[in-house]
């Protein structure tokens, strides 16, 4: 057996691949000290977090993991030096990446992939677990939505004393809470869809299996619900947001409601599920002991996780950029930019790589439909540009309206052409075609690597 | 003319984009201008005789399908009944397995079906994930779809498969076969969903649909090319990282 290497030196080794990957030009390199150290001494991993004098947090859900941990990141600035994986990197290598990367940070802040939870959890012990939502997602990658709730279910027990924050809305996830932690959820049903949506996931009854009667339900099968058989229903919430405004895509606004009192958020994020994103991080700062006006600052700072909601200026023109991965979450971004302005041309592109999820059908599931009134050009690409089109052509939209361009950067360069000086083309890609847009965009000067992002 | 569609549990078994194969009819309908009239079939609905001329049941997860399989069973004989009576009749994943005669679990626990496909299906370890391309000799067409199954379905002797598996697992990931069809009535894996990109497929569907309404009509085709274009890369896709054990 190997003798185990004492833990700097193993890190400098590892933290010097990182740096010999980005010099090689191999992207990022964000993951490879991870990996490299996870495949040398998995153990390192737990004596780089155990080391953390204020510990780890943990953030997880379907849908907003990455907005929401960057949220918490930005309220805890001011206070609190963080080892946070904030490119995306969200299994166990890129947790060790980000430990390995800021050697003196207080506390350990991590998004972690709905799959990898438990792995990541027994190896950083978190103090306390921000728990987002579940819907389906890349069925072929993780299995069925129930399986995860399974695998959720048992890392929490094995974590008896973290604090539990938990989204009450969702009646799995909010099955989850236990005394010490938080509920939260919305209290506005002003803002609820008429009817729940086509892609909603957990609509019936955990316990009995009946349909949930809602009251509201605000995304998804996010809402406040009720068994109308056995009465299972929404857990009493401790922290809500109300008076909600959604000001299209220039922002949102909401009344934070929790037991330290209440406080007005700004959100410079549009959209419903971005206030859910900054309801969860609240939370979350709350119960780490946070004060409310830290909360409302950091939260009015915000701008942006990476790739997820961008503008960026390229020549006379503006890109915006909507992350799509799975059908609630494209639900939401298309409602956003319909209650905004419907963009006229519109450059959508699907990937079927490993990271996008290989089994494309998630596409038919998406209500792109309010896109198509406003729509007078559909640039579809990336490596499934044909489907994505067929999806559109069935969905209604006049296939004269449609070009099929597989190559991104084309495919770019065509929206941008269609786009007058001074308008925005819309870009919704998925995840590997967004990592890829942005590396376009960033080599031609517009925006900064994320790898050089970091100060 | 009007072809009367039954979608059997459209609340509970959508999981594949099963939306997408209903879309498909609808649009190529009417492009030949027929009107499609689609009732959902749920839970405690009678299944009305003699006037579907096409059915169609999707995927569900596990806790949707064992939600469903008991109240088809109550429905099995008016559905056996309309594809004895020539009906056409779709079904994918979830619904192909209700079709067989049970689903046994991991645990030995068995989920009725209703017996209308001459086949059988049990739970597997591994699921069988991945991309898909069949040969059906019968239409001398090709299917290209994706799989994403636990379930391991076996024909009864002598009964035909929808399609040999060209690349990925088909039924059971070692017989080399995918599917099942039975008179008008077609078992599949293949989700996707499997429509868009094989019109011909639709198309075939319709035709009987039709037929069953006493219209004898052979379609014109339509120019397809961006389904001629999904379905080559699914193809591909299919041949390159096909599953197999």
């Amino acid at each position: 057996m190997r003798p185990p290497l004492p833990l700097a030196v193993e890190a400098a080794a590892v933290r010097a691949a990182g740096t010999l990957s980005r010099l090689a030009g191999r992207g990022g390199g964000t993951t490879l000290p991870g990996k490299l150290l996870w495949k040398l001494d998995p153990a390192a991993i737990d004596a780089l977090a155990a080391r953390l004098p204020q510990g780890s947090v943990a953030v997880s859900a379907t849908n907003g993991k990455t907005t929401t941990t960057a949220m918490v990141a930005e309220i805890l600035r001011p206070r609190v030096r963080v080892a946070h994986n904030d490119s995306g990197a969200n299994l166990v290598s890129g947790v060790a990446s980000a430990l390995l990367q800021a050697r003196d940070a207080e506390l350990g802040l991590f998004e972690v992939d709905e799959g990898a939870l438990a792995e990541v959890t027994r190896r950083v012990w978190p103090k306390a677990l921000l728990l987002g939502n579940l819907f389906r997602d890349q069925l072929d990658r993780y299995g069925e939505l129930e399986l995860v709730a399974a695998r959720w279910r048992e890392a929490v027990a094995a974590l008896p004393h973290a604090k539990l924050v938990v989204n009450g809305d969702d009646p799995q996830v909010g099955a989850l809470a236990r005394p010490g932690g938080r509920v939260f959820g919305l209290d506005d049903p002003r803002v609820a869809r008429p009817a729940l949506q086509h892609a909603a996931d957990s609509k019936y009854c955990l316990r009995c299996g009946t349909p949930y009667d809602y009251a509201a339900a605000y995304v998804g099968h996010l809402g406040d619900y009720r068994c109308p058989k056995c009465g299972h229903a929404r857990p009493p919430l401790d922290v809500t947001a109300r008076d909600i405004e959604l000001r299209g895509l220039d922002g949102a606004a909401f009344s934070l409601v929790a037991p330290e009192g209440e406080a007005r958020i700004e959100l410079r994020l549009p959209g419903l599920y971005n206030v859910y994103n900054a309801l969860g991080a609240a939370s979350l700062a709350l119960a780490l002991g946070i004060g409310l006006d830290d909360v409302r600052d950091g939260l009015a700072r915000f701008s942006a996780a990476f790739g997820r909601f961008e503008r960026i200026a390229i020549g006379d023109r503006r890109v915006l950029v909507l992350l799509i991965k799975n059908p609630a979450g494209a639900n939401e971004a298309i409602r956003t930019l319909v209650e905004g302005a419907a963009p006229t041309v519109a450059v959508i592109a699907l990937n079927d790589g490993i990271a996008d999820g290989r089994d494309v059908s998630w596409i038919w599931d998406v209500d792109f439909e309010p896109l198509l009134a406003g729509l007078d050009r559909l640039v579809a690409t990336g490596s499934r540009a044909a489907e994505l089109a067929l999806r559109f052509a069935y969905g209604g939209l006049d296939r004269d309206r449609i070009e099929v361009v597989p190559s991104l950067d084309a495919a770019l360069d065509r929206g941008l052409e269609l786009t007058p000086p001074g308008a925005e083309l819309t870009v919704l890609p998925t995840y590997t075609a967004m990592l890829a847009l942005r590396g376009t965009i960033a080599a031609r000067g517009h925006v900064t690597n994320y790898w050089e992002r970091r100060s | 003319m009007k072809i009367r569609v039954g979608h059997l549990y459209p609340d509970y078994l959508n999981i594949y984009a099963d939306r997408g194969n209903i879309a498909v009819f609808l649009s190529r309908a009417r492009a030949r201008g027929h009107e499609l009239d689609v009732h959902a079939i749920g839970m405690g609905d009678t299944v009305p005789a003699g006037e579907i001329d096409l059915f169609y049941v999707g995927g569900g997860q596990d806790r949707e399908q064992e939600l469903v399989a008991h109240d088809l069973a109550a429905k099995s004989g008016p559905l056996r009944d309309a594809v004895e009576h020539g009906a056409a009749f779709l079904a994918v994943c979830g619904g192909y397995q209700l079709l067989g005669r049970f689903y046994r679990d991991v645990a030995g626990t068995e989920l009725p079906g209703i017996g209308l496909l001459p086949v059988h299906t049990f739970a597997g370890e591994r699921r069988m994930i991945g991309d898909v391309l069949l040969e059906c000799e019968w239409a001398g067409e090709t299917l290209a779809g994706f799989e994403n199954h636990a379930g391991r379905t076996i024909l009864d002797g002598g009964a035909e498969p929808l399609g040999r598996v060209v690349s990925g697992f088909g039924n059971d990931g070692v017989s080399g076969f995918e599917g099942c069809r039975y008179k008008r009535a077609y078992g599949t894996y293949l989700h996707g969903p499997l429509l868009p990109r094989n019109p011909w497929f639709a198309d075939r569907l319709l035709e009987e649909a039709l037929a069953h309404a006493g219209i004898d009509e052979r379609f014109e085709p339509l120019p397809d090319d961006l389904e001629r274009e999904a379905h080559a890369v699914s193809a591909a896709r299919a041949r390159s990282r096909g599953g197999r054990f």
